[in-house]
């Protein structure tokens, strides 16, 4: 009786967020809009305007539309993960987001822009290329092959090709452990975070892509390197864009890619910020647990970001489709949604007053569960009494 | 020839197909597979966790 009942609940459970996931599609345009406005007013201060979009207007969109703490009954996860509509979205957006990259270098190269300007084109166009990245982080995790080469394929603009092994067999395996590079200590401010993340990251990914081409009796130097594959992309496209652009478009390529590659800087830093897991008698880890990941539940973050920050369930269920991800109650809570919690995370004192006392409560004030900056360990728990 | 399964996603080693991407060449047994053998789909559950299937 029981299971005839989740029967009925799961056939009859209907996803309100289902056509809301267009919302992404929108996101490649948004490297069109200061160019538009520039190309109507002929002004080169209108190109801020996407730029103030991201960073002036969408933090307060997550305070105004709030929370959204609806989740698909277990029962009904199967069926939802499996309907093809959801990965859809996700395949056709690659394109656009090329098309975005070819637009944004080509304005560029096009149009003689005051230093401003295309400064302005830089982080709007480095902006979706973070959103590039967030695509190739859902792609990056499925099975398909299909999937898994549109993730390297998507990664290949930002130049950030190798973050397909590096987050899929190096930071969920190591997550929230003083071995990860790409998770946060507290009382590491990002500036500090992101010397420690970019070239950690790398290496990671490149000595785990090194073991498993040795196991096949191959040199690292191989067309069969995940990692070269999509660095080989990059070399093409920006090589496509020098010829046509000139070389002068090379810098703007390469500053568009860096901005890109530090939005998932911020994210890394925001997702599990001082937290650690217990170390095992036998020298591993506990396997990660839900309260290892920071959440936000806002409801316009998560679908600019396809449910990023469900990130506890994410961790628990790495190959889990983004419309799948679940919310549950009483986890690590960012106060809000990821476009805020990056601006705080630029300014470090700030952050720390949040999610310093934040993170204490979190771990119910037990050092043993933070993960901590060593150099500033001591200071740490004398400020927060922690035993 | 047997088959062990990752209990978080369902990745399936087969002995007889080996996992060639892996590294593992068709007919490699499990007693074969390196103790921190990870899960290659999901990386979060590694050989010991395994379960025969």
């Amino acid at each position: 009786m029981q299971l005839t009942m989740t029967a009925v609940e799961a056939s009859a459970y209907r996803d309100t967020k289902r056509y809301a996931w267009l919302i992404s599609l929108i996101v490649p345009m948004l490297v069109a809009a200061g160019p538009a406005l520039y190309l109507v007013g002929h002004e080169a201060r209108l190109l801020w305007m996407p730029v103030i979009l991201i960073y002036g207007i969408l933090p307060f969109v997550d305070t105004l539309l709030g929370r959204d703490i609806g989740n698909p009954p277990a029962e009904a996860v199967e069926a939802l993960e499996e309907d093809a509509f959801y990965r859809y979205i996700t395949y056709v957006i690659v394109p656009f987001l090329w098309m975005a990259w070819i637009f944004a270098a080509w304005f560029v190269g096009a149009h003689k822009l005051p230093w401003h300007g295309v400064l302005a084109v830089v982080l709007s166009t480095g902006m979706i290329g973070g959103f590039c990245i967030n695509v190739g982080h859902e792609l990056g995790h499925k099975r398909t092959e299909l999937e898994r080469w549109l993730a390297k394929i998507i990664l290949a603009p930002t130049c950030y090709g190798h973050f397909y092994i590096e987050h899929n067999r190096g930071h969920h395996r190591d997550v929230a452990t003083p071995d990860d590079p790409a998770s946060s200590r507290m009382g590491e401010s990002i500036y500090r975070f992101l010397p420690r993340e970019m070239p950690g990251a790398f290496f990671r990914a490149w000595n785990l892509e090194k073991e498993r081409l040795a196991r096949m009796g191959k040199s690292p130097w191989t067309i069969q390197n995940d990692i070269l594959q999509p660095a080989l992309l990059t070399v093409l496209l920006y090589a496509g864009l020098v010829a046509w652009l000139g070389i002068g478009i090379l810098p703007f390529l390469l500053a568009a890619a860096f901005w890109s590659d530090f939005q998932l800087t911020s994210a890394n830093y925001v997702e599990h910020y001082g937290l650690l897991r217990k170390k095992l008698p036998n020298g591993r880890y506990e396997i990660c647990q839900p309260q290892h990941s920071w959440n936000s539940n806002h409801v316009f973050s998560n679908l600019a970001s396809f449910h990023l920050q469900r990130h506890s369930d994410h961790h628990a269920h790495p190959t889990r489709r983004y419309q799948a991800l679940r919310h549950f109650e009483n986890l690590p809570e960012l106060p809000s949604g990821y476009f805020a919690m990056f601006l705080v995370a630029y300014c470090p004192p700030l952050w720390r007053r949040i999610m310093d006392p934040r993170l204490v409560r979190a771990v119910d004030g037990d050092a043993a569960r933070i993960n901590f900056d060593p150099a500033r360990r001591a200071r740490l728990v004398r400020k927060y009494g922690l035993g | 020839m047997k088959h062990y399964r990752c209990p978080e996603c369902g990745y399936v080693y087969d002995e007889k197909l080996g996992d060639a991407h892996e590294g593992f060449p068709p007919g490699t047994l499990w007693g074969d597979i390196p103790d921190d053998f990870t899960c290659p789909d999901c990386a979060v559950r590694t050989k010991a966790d395994f379960l025969a299937a």
